[in-house]
């Protein structure tokens, strides 16, 4: 059956290659022109429990995981028992049936041999690379393709373990069309795009990429899931542009030596999960204090403690933030998607570096591990803001000032090796020169200084577009979202208007400072207001509700997974319903919702 | 004239005397502290390498010796408690031809940045470490430190003190620090020896210096007893010997218990430099390799 868009979950055990087999059949995908979306959990352990992979494929742009299976993949038990509610009725099983026999429920059946089919071809490790060549004739893509990607991506050229590779390739695809689907069960009508310039990447890849577009220099980092890949990828690249990368000791080491060398003049980051800013926040202070331009990545996962690693969360907000010993003036910023990862981590550092303050950047689990198909990057927007730099006589001594007070709070900042420029960065409260001092005069305009920053960027933020609004101008229903819930937002918008519902949303992508303006202006033209949040207390709409004055609707998930369409249309529909009754007996719909 | 200090190359050697090294910031110690004897000698001996003020950068963690910094004409960074080394590795890493030296006290370098130090060593990055040890917290006024001797009655530990103390010079040694010396504030020339060498030593160099606290722990009567110089026969280049010197806790020896010299972490990151830019960086083809 024809279809414009089909989702496979991928279910088995850690150390099956579930998660190969996923990515190979998404690349796969991929190469014959169609769009993907990934999306998977892994146990954080390294070798057994349940992984899940799923792929959304579709010969359009996709913005969320999909709701429901077209297909489920059952390597095991576990692996039919966990998903197999999740299958359409007019779904397909395929599961291993040398490991289950599911029992009969009305759906497609079809069991897939894996470990016989291995064993035939002497090649046990190859299960997962038969499964592949099953799904390409399952989903009648062309087989010439899979074949080069397996090429490309599972061996050396000419090598023995490459050879298997496509063997077993061949022996999945031909199972499936020798045993009831010559003619397969799903098609996708491609665009008929030969080989193009998308790329499939994930927010990690992106974030290192816009990290090394936006100059970075130095990287110092400590293991954490899921922000590990970052520094990995960073210590291939960094060295070849003179940069420098170090695995620190621990976290608190990390930021320490990312600050030590923006002192230098270096355009400096550290990536992290939420335990790990949690560590970093005393020395993210002292950043703020001395005014040090750094660029701290959290990607957030579920916690609090180690909650779990390798799960979605937006539970950091508060962290990113407010944490700090007495007010902090920091931007947090917050890409909202793979692609957008690349643009936030430049405007990040851009704001870092011009406004000499630290910038906390909120990626998530999700956003980071997940593989998607984007258009190719828009360098012209990859422009590099250098930092205010002094302009030194040459053979002064003594006149320099450091925290020099200016209109815009941003004082020109001399660098080790800058003659007349000696200082001492000072995380005491200072006057201009840097020297230490109590008075509460100077107290007073140090902090305002540092905020003064928070509110000199707002035109730049503007001027980077750090904000995506869409949607019905004339919408009784807004939504207000931040970061990675905007794909499953922007899928349940749709769905709301084909069923006549009209709605609106923005998201801001600069947290700190918000853009009031445009928050204030889309509060008042959608006075039903909507804030789905993936956290318990509803962060981010506490950060509205201190701001605007105004209560709102919550849409809070805490599962460690991310929003169905389905279940922001749900609570959409809940809403417009009460907006219905409620003009009807004139009830606030706050207090109904 | 270029010159080489560690592993920084220097455009040229400044002359200014030790006195032009002072900043305009008068020190707020109590007087009489041994930190001022440190600082002098400090003075005298980047004044003797002549480095130039621009090249040199002084980091320092909280205590009383986290002032240290702001003292000296150079370029500073106060740090927050415990991460100074960090903090001069990240300064050093970004640019290596600074002269990076990290100032810290007995409790900033041995307690709460403690996990620093091993690494920092190991590293064998260049960077010279001076830990102004005066026993005690002098600036949170008078509680006992990594260094306090067993059984110290303060405020804190009013049934004297039940954490034995540790021995810092046998730490340096045993976490692989390539340069470890021990001076005493009272031995002011000595002192601006050691830091010189300090210095010039090209990798991690670790000193501690007795800096007595006059106001919580006067301990000038007892260093000048139980102190003194290593044997002039001290085999530097023995780790073993060394480590014999350290353990010995009838006299506190001072002088350079060990010097390796080697390769510094400088020396890696430049060769590792090197070999990945052998291919040269192209950050369109780096993107291009994402192609579906």
């Amino acid at each position: 059956m024809t279809k414009d868009d089909l989702v496979i979950r991928i279910g088995g055990e850690s150390g099956e290659g579930i998660v190969t087999t996923g990515e190979v059949f998404a690349r796969i995908a991929a190469f014959t022109g169609l769009d993907i979306y990934t999306v998977r959990t892994i146990p954080a352990e390294i070798k057994g429990g349940h992984v899940m992979f799923q792929l959304r494929t579709a010969p359009h742009r996709i913005y969320s995981q999909g709701d429901e299976l077209n297909m489920l993949l059952a390597f095991n038990q576990e692996g039919y028992d966990k998903h197999h509610a999740l299958l359409r009725p007019d779904g397909l099983l395929v599961y291993n049936s040398n490991e289950l026999t599911p029992p009969d429920d009305g759906r497609m059946h079809f069991g897939l041999p894996l470990n016989e089919l291995a064993r035939q071809i002497d090649f046990m490790r190859g299960k997962n690379i038969i499964a592949i060549g099953a799904l390409v004739k399952f989903f009648d893509l062309p087989y010439e393709k899979a074949r080069q990607v397996v090429e490309t991506h599972l061996g050396r050229k000419g090598g023995e373990l490459l050879r298997q590779n496509l063997v077993a390739l061949e022996t999945g695809y031909k199972y499936v069309a020798e045993h009831g689907y010559e003619e397969p069960p799903f098609h996708l009508e491609g665009p008929a795009r030969e080989r193009d310039n998308r790329l499939v990447i994930s927010g990690n890849q992106a974030l290192s990429l816009g990290a090394l577009a936006a100059g970075c220099t130095f990287y110092a980092g400590y293991p954490i899931t899921p922000a590990s890949d970052i520094m990995e990828f960073l210590a291939a690249q960094l060295p070849k542009v003179g940069g420098t990368m170090i695995q620190a000791e621990d976290e608190i080491a990390a930021l320490a030596m990312a600050i030590g060398a923006s002192f230098t003049g270096a355009r400096a980051m550290t990536a992290t999960s939420g335990p790990g800013l949690a560590l970093m926040i005393e020395l993210l202070g002292h950043a703020t204090a001395t005014e040090t331009p750094v660029v701290v990545v959290d990607v957030q996962r579920a916690g609090p403690s180690t909650g779990m690693p390798t799960k979605v969360s937006q539970g950091d907000l508060r962290l990113a933030m407010y944490a700090a010993n007495d007010d902090a003036a920091r931007f947090c910023v917050a890409p909202v998607s793979v692609e957008d990862c690349f643009y936030q981590t430049i405007n990040a550092f851009n704001l870092a570096e011009k406004y000499q303050l630290p910038v906390v950047l909120l990626s998530d689990q999700d956003m980071s591990v997940r593989m998607e198909t984007i258009p190719p990057f828009d360098m012209s927007r990859a422009l590099i803001e250098p930092r205010l730099l002094a302009n030194l006589d040459g053979n002064g001594r003594g006149k320099y000032e450091r925290y020099a007070l200016t209109e815009s709070g941003i004082s020109p900042m001399s660098l080790p090796g800058m003659r007349g420029g000696q200082y001492t960065a000072e995380g005491l409260t200072h006057v201009p020169s840097g020297a230490p001092d109590y008075t509460p005069e100077w107290h007073r305009a140090m902090m305002e200084k540092r905020f003064q920053k928070l509110r000199s960027a707002r035109p730049d933020i503007q001027r980077w577009r750090m904000l995506e609004e869409w949607g019905d101008e004339d919408a009784e229903l807004g939504i207000i979202g931040w970061g990675s819930t905007i794909g499953p937002v922007r899928e349940a918008m749709e769905m709301a208007r084909a069923h006549g519902i009209k709605s609106a949303a923005i998201y801001p992508k600069c947290i700190t400072p918000l853009p009031d303006e445009e928050l204030r202006l889309f509060i008042a033209k959608h006075p039903t207001v909507l804030v789905p949040e993936l956290n318990y207390t509803g962060q981010f709409a506490h950060v509205l509700r201190a701001r605007y004055k105004q209560d709102f609707i919550r849409l809070n998930k805490y599962e460690g997974v991310p929003f169905l369409a389905s279940e922001v249309f749900e609570k959409i529909k809940e809403i417009h319903m009460t907006m219905e009754r409620s003009l009807f007996m004139s009830i606030p719909i706050k207090e109904m919702v | 004239m270029a010159i080489q200090i560690g592993s920084a190359m220097i455009s040229a050697p400044v002359k200014l005397a030790p006195n032009e090294y002072k900043s305009e910031i008068k020190p707020i110690w109590c007087p009489g502290c041994g930190d001022f004897g440190v600082l002098s000698s400090f003075y005298k001996a980047v004044s003797e390498l002549g480095i130039p003020p621009e090249q040199m950068v002084v980091v320092s963690g909280i205590g009383c010796s986290g002032r240290f910094p702001a003292f000296v004409e150079a370029y500073g960074f106060h740090g927050v408690h415990g991460r100074a080394l960090p903090l001069a590795t990240g300064v050093k890493l970004a640019n290596p031809d600074l002269v990076v030296c990290a100032v810290g006290g007995d409790g900033d370098i041995f307690s709460i940045g403690a996990g620093h130090l091993p690494h920092a060593a190991r590293r064998n990055i260049d960077i010279t470490v001076i830990v102004l040890d005066n026993e005690i917290y002098g600036l949170t006024k008078g509680q006992p430190s990594p260094t306090s001797p067993f059984g110290m009655e303060r405020k804190a530990s009013p049934y004297g003190s039940i954490d034995r103390p540790i021995n810092p010079i046998m730490l340096a040694l045993t976490y692989g620090a390539t340069f470890v010396a021990r001076g005493f504030s009272s031995r002011p020339k000595e002192t601006t020896e050691l830091i010189k060498q300090g210095i010039m030593h090209k990798g991690f160099s670790f000193i501690q210096v007795y800096s007595p606290c006059v106001t919580f722990f006067d301990t000038y009567a007892h260093f000048k007893e139980v102190t003194a110089p290593l044997p002039a026969d001290h085999d530097r280049s023995s780790l073993k010997a060394a480590m014999e010197q350290a353990m010995d806790a009838r006299t506190l020896k001072l002088g350079v218990f060990y010097e390796e010299i080697g390769p510094s972490y400088e020396d890696s990151v430049r060769e590792l430099r090197e070999r990945a830019m052998a291919k040269p960086f192209d950050l369109q083809k780096l993107m291009a390799a994402f192609r579906v």
